[in-house]
């Protein structure tokens, strides 16, 4: 069965129920609990060293590749346990976008064709889907002249984009994004949060980040994180008007107020 | 251009003289000797009469051979040990610091070790005796450690950014390993297979023992055949009046090595792979 097939669809709600990440004997984030719903987008901010990206790297179970790790707690795609789920299948379903622009040393077209491959995407579909999510991200009027060029000699605003066409093409239905914007100027960062604010209501969107007026712009819900002892963990998830007008939680009054953080 | 600047342009110049001077220092010596016997006859006839005339075709036949052998052996295995090493072994852990003593040692060890050992197995115990597929196999070994040390250099130079993108996508270990990591560490592991020729080309007491050193044209990989540089030191040392032939023979061997450089890096040097 092809990924589109398989994967896409609406998007589902997705839900943290008691996740912690360890390594070793370093506890990164304890029992986190939050609930995204369909079609929103939370924004996950906290201080650095809170367990936010190892938040994110338990979702798609990316934190299971590195060496000592462990991670507890149920993950919920909708109503479907992620554990139960390949770890392939998975990340067709939700799809992530890192920090640091990173697409493959590989051309433009190609860094979209290659995942298409790798998941069976038959030959004859896999340009039309790279358009498509060359279109989606509003880079395809600005790259279809130079698509078997590197992707490296793109900005670094356009590879950002390309990295998150290449996480849509798969057609996941979650996308999680690890400060997508924090590598970028401040141009390439506002097209980027055009792109994320317009990709609402079609993806469920857990995205980190630092800039507080970002989240503010973009979320629909907040999850505050903070660093107890040496050890991470959800203060208050609520939503943005909530966090920032009215916060429930002492540190997310303080943290958002700007006195600590 | 300020003072300080120029002087300073001035003293980057003595590195760089402190590199190509030996280099120059040799080509002009072995020019100054060996010009008068080089020729294309050269390069084109057998050698006749111990060496002393005709040329060195059929030698250059036996290097090409002996030499195919070696990176048929060495390429492949190399690659998959440092795969294995880059991939599957994590770097400081026990088992990274055992396997890499033991390359280090391999390493180091004199090629005439190599040579007995190739005698012993290749050519006494596996019944190859003196021959072609005995010299290749054993310099193969011989450039083992080597060839394995530098692909696994490249391998783990390949940015970890690219991994996880990969890891987030799903990608299969042969999709990533072909079309990411391998592309990527080309120009690195192309070096290593560059200072592996070099060494391969560049060894005599290895073949001595193992390839031998008949001058005539080998009909197949378990004939006996004579390299270049065992040519080199058998006119040098054992032929009255070769010592000519021996520079002319020398001057190939650099052309060669040079060559088969410029050739393996423009092999490599691919901004990005191929269509998907």
């Amino acid at each position: 069965m092809s990924v589109l097939t398989e994967a896409g669809g609406s998007p589902p709600s997705l839900i943290l129920d008691g996740v912690s990440v360890r390594y070793g004997e370093r506890v990164a984030i304890q029992g986190a609990s939050l609930k995204v719903a369909p079609g929103e987008l939370m924004a996950l901010v906290g201080p650095s060293g809170c367990g936010k990206t190892s938040l994110l790297s338990a979702i798609n179970r990316m934190a299971e590749g590195v060496p000592g790790c462990r991670v507890g707690g149920v993950v919920r795609l909708g109503d479907r346990d992620a554990s139960g789920l390949g770890r392939a299948a998975l990340r067709r379903q939700v799809g992530m976008v890192f920090q640091q622009p990173n697409p493959f040393p590989l051309s433009v077209i190609d860094n979209l064709r290659f995942p298409l491959a790798e998941h069976r995407v038959p030959r004859r579909q896999r340009d039309t889907l790279a358009e498509q999510a060359l279109r989606d991200v509003g880079l395809w009027h600005e790259v279809k002249d130079r698509l078997t060029q590197s992707a490296l000699s793109l900005s670094g605003g356009q590879q950002q984009r390309l990295c998150i066409a290449r996480a849509l093409v798969l057609a996941p239905r979650v996308l999680l994004l690890d400060e997508p914007c924090s590598a970028l100027d401040p141009v390439s960062s506002r097209v980027v949060e055009e792109l994320i604010a317009s990709l609402k209501g079609r993806y469920t969107l857990l995205m980190v980040t630092h800039n507080l007026a970002q989240a503010r712009r973009l979320a629909d819900t907040v999850t505050v994180c903070w660093v107890e002892g040496e050890c991470g963990c959800v203060v208050e998830s609520n939503t943005c008007e909530q966090v920032f007008q009215a916060p429930e939680h002492p540190i997310t009054a303080a943290y958002c107020g700007g006195e600590v953080g | 251009m300020h003072r300080s600047d120029r002087w300073a342009a001035a003293l980057g110049v003595i590195p760089w003289l402190l590199v190509v001077a030996p280099l120059m220092l040799l080509l002009a010596a072995l020019w100054q000797q060996g010009q008068d016997a080089l020729s294309l006859a050269f390069l084109l006839e057998d050698p006749r009469r111990a060496g002393r005339a005709g040329g060195i075709a059929s030698v250059l036949l036996s290097t090409g051979w002996i030499l195919t052998v070696c990176l048929a052996v060495a390429v492949p295995v190399g690659l998959g040990c440092a795969l294995f090493l880059s991939e599957e072994v994590h770097p400081g852990s026990a088992m990274a610091r055992r396997l890499g003593f033991a390359l280090d040692l391999l390493a180091a060890t004199p090629s005439v070790v190599f040579g007995l050992f190739g005698y012993q197995f290749f050519a006494i115990t596996l019944g190859l005796g003196f021959s072609i597929l005995s010299g290749g196999l054993a310099l193969s070994l011989m450039v083992l450690p080597l060839m394995i040390r530098s692909t696994e250099q490249a391998l783990r130079g390949v940015p970890l950014s690219y991994r996880r993108a990969a890891e987030a996508l799903a990608v299969s270990r042969w999709g990533w390993v072909s079309r990411v990591l391998l592309p990527n560490a080309a120009s690195g592991i192309a070096v290593g297979v560059i200072l592996s020729v070099g060494r391969a080309l560049a060894e005599t007491a290895v073949l001595l023992f193992t390839a031998g050193y008949v001058l005539r044209r080998p009909d197949s990989a378990f004939d006996s055949g004579r390299a270049l540089s065992v040519h080199i030191y058998d006119m040098a040392m054992n032929v009255p009046g070769g010592t000519e032939r021996a520079a002319a023979t020398a001057l190939v061997l650099v052309a060669l090595l040079v060559s088969i450089n410029v050739l393996i890096r423009r092999l490599v040097r691919r901004p990005f792979a191929g269509v998907v």
